[in-house]
């Protein structure tokens, strides 16, 4: 596209202008720098939970040691770096606090993820626990939320065997689970379409008493579901920040001492997301100090 | 003329249908027979579409026109992608058919298919994704410039959800008492407050909008008011 | 006859139960083992809101810890009688040990017949495999919803709404205004093409991610109809890459139409209109590359999307293009708002189509949905205002009235 020329104004005024004007790869430079080095340096700061983080928490210290909880994983490789860290500490909270893990995911790369929490979280930490006695993988089923529909009535007319072929009836874990009302707390951690505001309008909405319910989200899904929490959802964590404040709670209650960076990605995460924010924030106010230093000039920046 | 009726036909039929299904449990078989028809119509055209890919791509090596050596790469993948997935290349035996290998599993990376998927496909899905991180930081360097009152505002709540978000935020307001009534300025309640009142009430109001849009659209393709969609005659 | 092959048909069940009650009885007596204490309180109840076909089996058992399953049989219908006379139960379902872990159990049972009465008996299996005695409940036939009661207040919506759109078509028949206001991205369309034209340079038409069941594909396609008129009038190349082969058919379709409206059927070119991939990351790969190649002078982002809509916008920013888009994803207008030369936010979207078409018909359907926001504003302040009122005054009988008001409207929309 052919530029007009145009006389920017001699000394620091025209530095300004020209700012205003850089090149958008110099800018895709500074990101990369701006989260490349914290990551390397492994910058961490202390987080402070917030209510929802803290809800969350309490959701799933209020339900009785031991308690059936159904975590749905859905999410794909896409939106792995924002959910990954809280489906980690959510799994190893729960099986921390004794309660039985039943996994299933409304996508199809749900599985995979689910599978990849349970090798390096559940059977990491807590390698006493034994497959289809405290925890069980049911696997992708497809039918986005037909799916809930199903297994608000019942768990056989979503799943007739888990992942690996076992029949559901075969199960130690569920055998006193009939329905999702036989939960004691659902968890869905999603991406979108099917996820959380499915679980609410499905399952939460067909028997609100039956069960807590509680939402993990990419950050932006989490204007659509900010209206359910905390009627619908109890609990609500929002991207790595809300991974985050969740972690800590999680890993203060509950430490680790072998390879505790499993539990510590969320706020491994907020270091670069620190100063990635604190450089947008620089740039818009270069870009709005570059407008004021054109303003007056022909043509000058818009 | 039939070209356009039939269809016309078809369509407010099908609409009419899945409105009535809602509605009345009784004609739900109904609805769910046009979306298992919709079901079967998509599978057959991706046929459409895989020969299109085809076509397009052969041609664009025949001719050698530019970028023909990414249209190869592309048959080429498509191609091994086709004979691993229907082949069921070291798809793991079906504990109830050990014998059948076509029962095979292929989710997991032992067979080709889940390999090419889990290493293949899920790193450049996320590396694509990634990308989003560049992008905003140029978009908002462009776009977020205060020219007036409105853009101001907005520039301003950016700043401070972009700081409550991070450790930042805590850090400047949190010698701010939280059992005073001006604790509302700490960085964590002002996000509260504009994702709470603000950002949901404006979601609100636009997702009305949305669904009003939506059933006046379909009100008139289902009428025949609005017939761009059926394009022929 | 008929009285005597009834009689026979009587007996015969008679005999048959008495036959699988002492092969039960033998059966149990042979295993020496405890029999598991009968099912209680056997009933049926309707599934409600249905249509038809299904009913709720409840039992009470007795003693989980010696239960591991049960066993549901159906009396055969007269129609499985007819075809084979000795037939008197069938089994319809054996549960596992879920199924009695809790005392109260119930299954529903579908695909049952709505004309004739339902009657089933259920057995509990005790944990060494023998069965209880049956217990038969009282007979009932599922009955048939016609129509979904609880959603009535939806129902009432829909069609006051329907009736505002069509009341206003008919009222922009008879000459009433049509009058909408300029909506800025429309106007924008002959520009872009235009100066894509001066240019040299193609017009890039991205519509969405989805099928053509998404409303959002279908308002797409329509504006997609006036851009290549446009693009046929001006000469100018327009390339469609679709995510569907649906809505490549669909597209191919709207364009070739476009090109007969323009008198200019000869430069229609099926070939610019290609199905690329189903795969989300795979076609914005397409799209970005071909952006970056090419340098379309004009892009226009019209449907679904999601994740890939800052992207998309992004690079076309990168390379000078003007760019429009229109979506009714909430997530990803600000994205778009911020990346591109216009935007139309949801309804304007769905406005598009008769916006452009300047048809009465298709104005007046647009006042018509108007009629529905004004309900929706009036149901807001009335329902807020009531229940507002009613928390301020809580003791007060006027308070108490108003909050019960406010409750009622909130409860008429499902709150």
């Amino acid at each position: 596209m052919q530029q007009r020329k145009e006389q920017l104004p001699p000394g620091f005024r025209g530095f300004l202008v020209r700012l205003g004007r850089i090149d958008r790869r110099w800018i895709y430079l500074a990101v990369a720098v701006a989260i490349g080095v914290p990551m390397l340096a492994e910058l961490r700061l202390p987080e402070v939970p917030e209510k929802k983080a803290r809800a969350t928490f309490e959701a799933i210290e209020s339900i009785p040691e031991g308690s059936i909880v159904l975590l749905s994983f859905d999410y794909d490789p896409a939106s792995e770096a924002e959910l990954e860290p809280m489906a980690n500490a959510m799994v190893h909270h729960c099986a921390s606090k004794g309660h039985r893990i039943v996994f299933m995911a409304l996508w199809p790369l749900g599985k995979q993820m689910a599978d990849k929490t349970i090798d390096s979280v559940l059977k990491y930490y807590h390698p006493d626990k034994v497959e289809g006695v405290d925890y069980a993988q049911l696997g992708f089923k497809t039918g986005n939320e037909g799916v809930i529909k199903l297994l608000a009535n019942s768990i056989d007319g979503a799943y007739t065997t888990d992942a690996a072929g076992t029949a559901i009836s075969e199960i130690p874990l569920l055998a006193n689970v009939r329905s999702v009302g036989d939960f004691k707390l659902v968890a869905s951690i999603s991406a979108g379409y099917p996820g959380a505001q499915q679980w609410v309008q499905y399952a939460d909405s067909a028997m609100p008493e039956a069960f807590k319910l509680v939402g993990g989200t990419t950050g932006v899904q989490s204007s659509q579901l900010l209206p359910y929490f905390p009627t619908q959802m109890e609990g609500m964590l929002i991207a790595v920040k809300g991974a985050a404040e969740y972690e800590t709670l999680v890993t203060e209650k509950y430490p680790v001492t072998e390879s505790p960076e499993r539990l510590g990605i969320g706020r491994e995460r907020m270091g670069p997301q620190l100063v990635a924010h604190l450089l947008i924030i620089a740039l818009i106010v270069l870009g709005n100090i570059s407008m004021l230093a054109a303003r007056g000039l022909k043509g000058g920046a818009r | 003329m039939l070209q356009r009726t039939i269809p016309m036909l078809i369509l407010s039929a099908s609409g009419l249908i899945l409105i009535l299904a809602y509605f009345s449990p009784v004609t739900v078989v109904w609805s769910d027979t046009v979306v298992g028809w919709f079901n079967i119509l998509a599978g057959v055209a991706f046929v459409l579409g895989a020969g299109n890919l085809l076509a397009v791509n052969l041609e664009k090596i025949s001719a050698r026109r530019p970028g023909w050596a990414y249209a190869a790469i592309t048959l080429a993948s498509f191609g091994a992608m086709l004979v691993v997935g229907l082949g069921k290349w070291g798809a793991v035996p079906n504990p109830s058919f050990p014998d059948v290998h076509l029962a095979g599993d292929q989710d997991s990376t032992q067979s080709a298919y889940g390999w090419v998927y889990e290493y293949v496909l899920s790193p450049l899905t996320a590396t694509m994704f990634a990308m989003l991180a560049f992008y905003v930081a140029s978009a908002a360097f462009r776009a977020f410039r205060a020219k007036n009152i409105e853009s101001i505002l907005l520039l301003g709540t950016a700043f401070i959800i972009l700081l409550a978000q991070v450790a930042a935020g805590a850090f400047l307001t949190n010698w701010i008492p939280e059992d005073r009534w001006y604790s509302f300025v700490r960085a964590e309640q002002l996000k509260e407050i504009i994702l709470n009142v603000f950002q949901t009430s404006g979601m609100r109001a636009i997702l009305i909008g949305i669904a009003l849009g939506t059933a006046a659209t379909s009100l008139r393709l289902i009428l025949g008011i609005d017939r761009s969609a059926l394009s022929k005659g | 006859m008929a009285v005597l092959f009834a009689m026979w048909i009587g007996a015969s069940v008679v005999m048959a139960d008495a036959v699988v009650a002492a092969g039960v009885t033998s059966a149990a007596a042979v295993a020496a083992a405890p029999m598991p204490p009968a099912a209680e309180d056997v009933l049926l109840e309707d599934v409600p809101e249905d249509a038809g076909g299904a009913l709720s089996v409840r039992w009470r058992t007795p003693d989980p810890s010696v239960s591991a399953g049960a066993v549901i049989e159906r009396r055969a219908t007269d129609a499985e009688r007819a075809k084979d006379p000795n037939l008197l139960w069938v089994e319809v379902a054996r549960l596992g040990k879920d199924a009695v872990a809790l005392q109260q159990s119930a299954h529903v049972l579908s695909e049952l017949s709505n004309s004739e009465p339902t009657r089933v008996r259920v057995s509990i299996i005790g944990t060494d495999g023998e069965l209880s005695e049956f217990v038969e409940s009282e007979p009932l036939t599922p009955s048939v919803t016609i129509f979904s009661l609880s959603r009535l207040p939806l129902f009432i919506v829909v069609l006051v709404v329907s009736m505002a759109v069509l009341g206003w078509v008919v009222a922009a028949r008879m000459g009433a205004s049509t009058r909408i206001r300029r909506i800025a991205a429309l106007e924008a369309v002959d520009e872009a093409v235009g100066r894509a034209t001066e240019m040299g340079r193609t017009v890039l038409f991205v519509p969405g991610i989805q099928d053509m069941n998404d409303i959002q594909t279908i308002a797409g396609i329509t504006v997609l109809g006036r851009v290549a008129k446009t693009a046929a009038e001006y000469d100018a190349r327009l390339e469609v890459p679709t995510c569907r082969s649906i809505v490549m058919t669909a597209a191919r379709e709207a364009v070739q139409s476009a090109h007969l409206a323009a008198g200019r059927p000869e430069t229609y070119s099926e070939g610019n209109i290609n199905y690329i991939t189903d795969e989300q990351f795979g076609y914005v790969a397409y799209l970005s590359g071909q952006m970056t190649r090419e340098k379309p002078a004009a892009c226009f982002y019209m449907g679904a999307f999601y994740a890939e809509s800052l992207v998309l916008a992004e690079n076309g920013n990168s390379i000078g293009a003007i760019q429009i888009a229109g979506t009714a994803e909430p997530s990803q207008l600000p994205f778009f708002v911020a990346a591109c030369d216009y935007t139309l936010i949801g309804e304007e979207f769905f406005a598009a189509s008769a916006y452009l078409s300047g048809e009465r018909d298709q104005l007046g359907s647009i006042k018509g949905q108007d009629v529905g926001k004004a309900l929706a504003i009036g149901s807001i302040l009335v329902g807020a205002t009531l229940l507002t009122a009613g928390a301020l005054l809580p003791d007060s009988v006027v308070g108490g009235r108003l909050g019960f008001l406010g409750n009622v409207i909130r409860a008429f929309f499902g709150g």
